[in-house]
This record gives structure tokens, sequence and C-alpha cells, in this order.
């Protein structure tokens, strides 16, 4: 468990952090969702006893962060946005002495250091230097050197910054495999990111904490859902748009009706509503006689709800 | 070993191992010992040499050593702290279980060891006037003791330097700054008045502690000068280090 109480970070005399107050629960995989300069990477840095706050307590299990930093630091491990890798060493020279740091006995950090190159799938690069990796590499490189020690508490800063799509999906099944053995804390400003991997998003925004919860308990508490519906429609017949657009206004609920686009024969609408409509706008088209081709939440919601909370952070925190 | 041993022993070797696969490292050997056996050759043994006693040639020896070690020690600090910072490799120390002075310790006991490495190497020399001259071994002894105190001395210097700051050009200057104004002590306590002259003679990095080194001469007031600027020093960086969790 992790309690943060009230925490805050000046920098000067400019507040870069809180006051902020949440609890994670043992095993919770959390986001720490907020646009450049919201403040996620001082929370994390003081999370991990790396930076000290200005004021405010947090305790990890039942240690206290700010008496005890050295206490915690053992049960918690960090990468940060930048993975901190030594270039001139081996990767497993590096990854011994990052465990070996961490508290490993020497006597158990070969064989742990294997496991996590496995984990990791830095393997097959035990032997190469660190200098001639590419940054994927690195990246992976730094979430070994974050879980060699096996602590309870992981904490990872923009683990995606600067990798490829590929590598985005590699290192996102990464973190769903470490997902059970530890309590996670991921930061990033990527949606899709945060969506597939976390159970629950704490938003920050100008160094506080704007909302937190699941998607769906994000999405329902701003009373916003968009939806996407594809409809067949012959190409430049405006009335049968017009009759489509009509039909999808008439459906309780709807408040805005956007034509996103054609494709393959098909009319694209983005829906929002101020419930969950899409058993009643499928319904609706149905019965006016039109073939409904696909029909979905948008991708786009929790990005709005996103934008909506650190645009609007007032009014949806409160 | 004791836990806080174990961090500073693994922190020790990995920068040793920095040191010894590191460019750096070789160029101040280099430098240092080219230096030096010029030097050497000039004072003791080439033809500008003249009829010195062999003592006296030892002396000399050891007041160029001690000038060189001291900017070698310098120079193989700076990049102690302010390059992990700079390369953002700091944050793996410090977001592990290790404290801030098992840190500086670590990192310091590395540079002094490559530090001594240098400096026995140049161990040929006073060899070189025992087969040719006539010395005591104590006068070798004590000089080299002497020598790993200065360098110690300012291997703190510059340990402090490097602790305040991610950039290494000003890591080296400011560690210059301080040790260069320990040394002018001296000359300074010669120009002004007492009691100022005896405060800045007292804390003269050179000439004052380190004369009797030069002529085998070991006084306990010397040796604990130089073991307080190097805990003095020391203590800085550590809670430098620990101030900058603030930051």
């Amino acid at each position: 468990m992790i309690r943060v109480s009230e925490l805050s970070k000046y920098f000067g005399g400019t507040r870069a952090l809180g006051p902020v107050s949440f609890e994670i629960a043992p095993g919770e995989t959390i986001g720490f969702l907020g646009l450049n300069g919201a403040g996620k990477t001082t929370l994390l840095r003081i999370l991990a006893c790396d930076l000290r706050p200005s004021a405010g307590s947090f305790a990890v299990g039942n240690v206290d962060g700010i008496a005890d930093p050295h206490a915690v630091r053992k049960r918690i491990g960090f990468l940060p946005e930048s993975p901190p890798v030594y270039p001139d060493m081996t990767v497993g020279d590096y990854l011994t002495f990052a465990g070996r740091i961490r508290g490993l006995p020497p006597s158990a950090t070969t064989s742990r250091v294997r496991e996590v190159e496995e984990v990791t799938h830095t393997i097959d690069v035990h032997d190469e230097l660190i200098r001639h990796l590419s940054h994927g590499f690195r990246q992976r490189i730094g979430v070994a050197q974050a879980i060699v020690h096996q602590p309870e508490f992981l904490i990872l800063d923009e683990p995606t910054n600067g990798l490829d799509p590929a590598q985005v999906v590699e290192m996102r099944a990464m973190i769903q495999d470490l997902k059970g053995k530890h309590t996670i804390l991921i930061s990033s400003h990527i949606l899709p990111e945060i969506r597939e991997t976390c159970d629950r998003l704490i938003v920050l925004g100008d160094g506080r904490l704007l909302a937190s919860g699941s998607e769906d308990q994000l999405t329902s508490r701003l009373e916003l859902r968009r939806i996407v519906v594809a409809v067949r429609a012959p190409v430049g017949d405006d009335a049968v748009a017009g009759a489509i657009r009509r039909c999808i206004e008439s459906v309780a609920g709807v408040t805005r009706v956007l034509a996103s686009g054609r494709d393959d024969g098909a009319l694209s609408f983005h829906i929002d509503a101020t419930g969950d409509c899409r058993a009643a706008v499928c319904r609706a088209l149905v019965e006016g006689g039109h073939d409904v081709l696909r029909l979905d939440r948008a991708t786009s919601e929790l990005e709005s709800v996103f934008l909506e909370l650190v645009h609007g952070g007032e009014h949806a925190s409160g | 070993m004791g836990e806080n041993m174990r961090a500073v022993s693994i922190i020790f070797r990995r920068e040793l191992g920095e040191y010894l696969h590191s460019l750096l490292g070789y160029l101040v050997a280099a430098v240092v010992l080219l230096i030096d056996g010029l030097l050497f050759f000039a004072q003791g043994l080439g033809p500008a040499a003249g009829e010195r006693l062999s003592g006296e040639v030892l002396s000399r020896f050891f007041y160029n050593t001690s000038g060189l070690v001291a900017i070698a020690a310098v120079a193989l600090a700076i990049r102690l702290i302010a390059e992990e910072r700079q390369a953002g490799t700091l944050v793996l120390l410090s977001s592990s279980p290790v404290r801030e002075w098992e840190v500086v310790a670590g990192k310091f006991l590395s540079a002094f060891a490559f530090l001594g490495g240098i400096t026995m190497v140049s161990l040929y020399m006073p060899l070189l006037v025992m087969v040719n001259g006539k010395i005591s071994l104590g006068q070798v002894f004590v000089g080299y003791l002497g020598l790993l105190l200065i360098g110690a001395a300012c291997l703190a210097i510059g340990v402090f330097a490097t602790a305040l700051t991610r950039h290494q050009l000003l890591a080296a200057a400011l560690g210059a700054a301080i040790t260069g104004t320990m040394f002018l002590f001296w000359p300074l306590s010669i120009v002004v008045d007492p009691p100022l002259s005896r405060v800045f003679a007292a804390l003269s990095m050179h000439a004052r502690h380190f004369q009797g080194f030069q002529v085998g001469t070991l006084h306990l007031r010397d040796v604990v000068y130089y073991l307080a600027v190097t805990y003095f020093f020391l203590l800085l960086a550590t809670k430098t280090l620990e101030a900058k969790r603030w930051e």
C-alpha cells in the first residue's frame, strides 16, 4: 500500500506539485496521466525517494518515506525518463552492478540477472557494451535494472519514451507480464498506453490531482460518451446521409452528431451522448432501414475525457 | 562485510573499472609520469643536476611530484559525480538503498586507488637515486606517505567540486581554484601581518605541511592536517549530495 498525503514540491518559488493525496493498493497498476509539466515526474521521483518533497508525507507499506527513505528505496524499483545506464559497461555487468547496489547477495545475483534478461528479452546482448545498443534495448535494460532486486513497487516514468511503434508494443507486453508481480506506477501522456496497461488512472494537471478512477469511472464522471458508427450509404447521396443523421439525432441523450468520413461505401459519424446510447442508436438505424456496418465506443473517448479534465480541471475535480 | 561497506565496495569497484577502461585515466597517468620523469632527469640526472646530494635530489623529486599529484587528483576527481549527473545515471544510485556518504566514499576511494597506483609507478626514480647514491628508505617512505596524503586532500577537494555541478569544466575550474587558493596561503602568509599570517600558514596546503615529508621528517601535525582537509571536503561533498535532493 502506498499512502500519499498532502504531498507538494516547490522548486524555488515555483510550485511543481501538489498538494496531492491518494492511495494505491498492493498489486494495482496505476497510470499517472498528464500533459508535460503536470508534475508526473516530480511525483514519481519523490515516491522513488530520489527527491525530497517540500511538504506532506507518504508511506510505502508501513515505512515513512520522509523519515526513512533508505528503507523505502529497498522496496522500490525506479526507471526514470531516461534509462540510467552506463554506456561503457556490458549489459551483464551493468545489471550485476544494479542488483548488487540494490542489495542482492552475490550468490543470487548471477541467476537473477539471467532471469531479468529473459523477462526483458535482453539475454542475447548480455555481453554487449550498452553504448552499442539501440534506444529500445536501453529502455529494456532500464526496466531490467528496476526489477532486478524484485521490488514490491515498480515506478516507470514514461517507459515508452522515444520508442518506435514496434518497441512500444513490446514494452507494453513486458509491462503486462510484470503485472501481478509488482505494484506498478506508470506515467505517460500517451493515452492508449495507459488505458491498455493500467487498472486505474490518476490525472494530474498543473501539479494537482484532477481525477482518479478507472477509464469507465472517469468517462461517466464527465457524463460524456462518444461512439462511432459506420452506416452503408451510396456515394454522393445527400438525402440518405441526411436521413441517417436525423435517425441518430432522434435518439434520446444524443447531444451532437459529427460526420467524420466516408470509406468503402460507408458514412461514419461521431456521436456525443449523455449516456451509453450504443443500443438505442443501433436500433434506430436498423428500424430506419439502414445497414449498420460498425458501431463502437470512439477510441478517442478517453482522450476527450483527458482533455476535458486538464483544460477544465476545476470543474472536473470538484 | 557490513551493509555500508558493501555499498562502498561495489561503487569502488565499478569506478576503479571505469578509470582502468577510460582514456582519461591513462592520459592523466601518462602526462604526470612524463613530466615527473623529465623534471627528475633535469634536476637529478642530467648535466644541469650538478653535484647535488642524493637526499637533495630526492627532496626535489618529492617537491615536483607533489605538485603533479595535486593536479592529477583534481583532474581525476572532476568526472566522478558531475559526469553521472550530466548523463542522468546518478539517479541509479540516488534511488538505490545507498547513503550519500557511501557514494562519496566509494568514488573517492576508487580515484585514490588509481592515483596511488600512478604515484607508486614513479617509485623507479627514487630507486635510481638509491642505486647511484645514498638515501634512507625512511625518506622514501615518508615522502610517498606525504604524496598520498596531499593527493587524498586534493582528491577530496575535487570530489566536493564535482558534487556541486553537472558541468565537468566548471567542476574542474572550482576544484583548481580551491586547491590553488590553498597552495597560495603560504605566500599570502608571508605578505600579511599576524595573526592572519599564522592562520594562512597553518592552512597552507603545500609549503608548510609538505616540507617535512620532502626531507623525510614525519610530523603528526602534517598528517593530521591532510587527513582533516580530506575529511572536511568529503563531508562537504556528502552534504552537497544530500542538499541536492531538495532542489
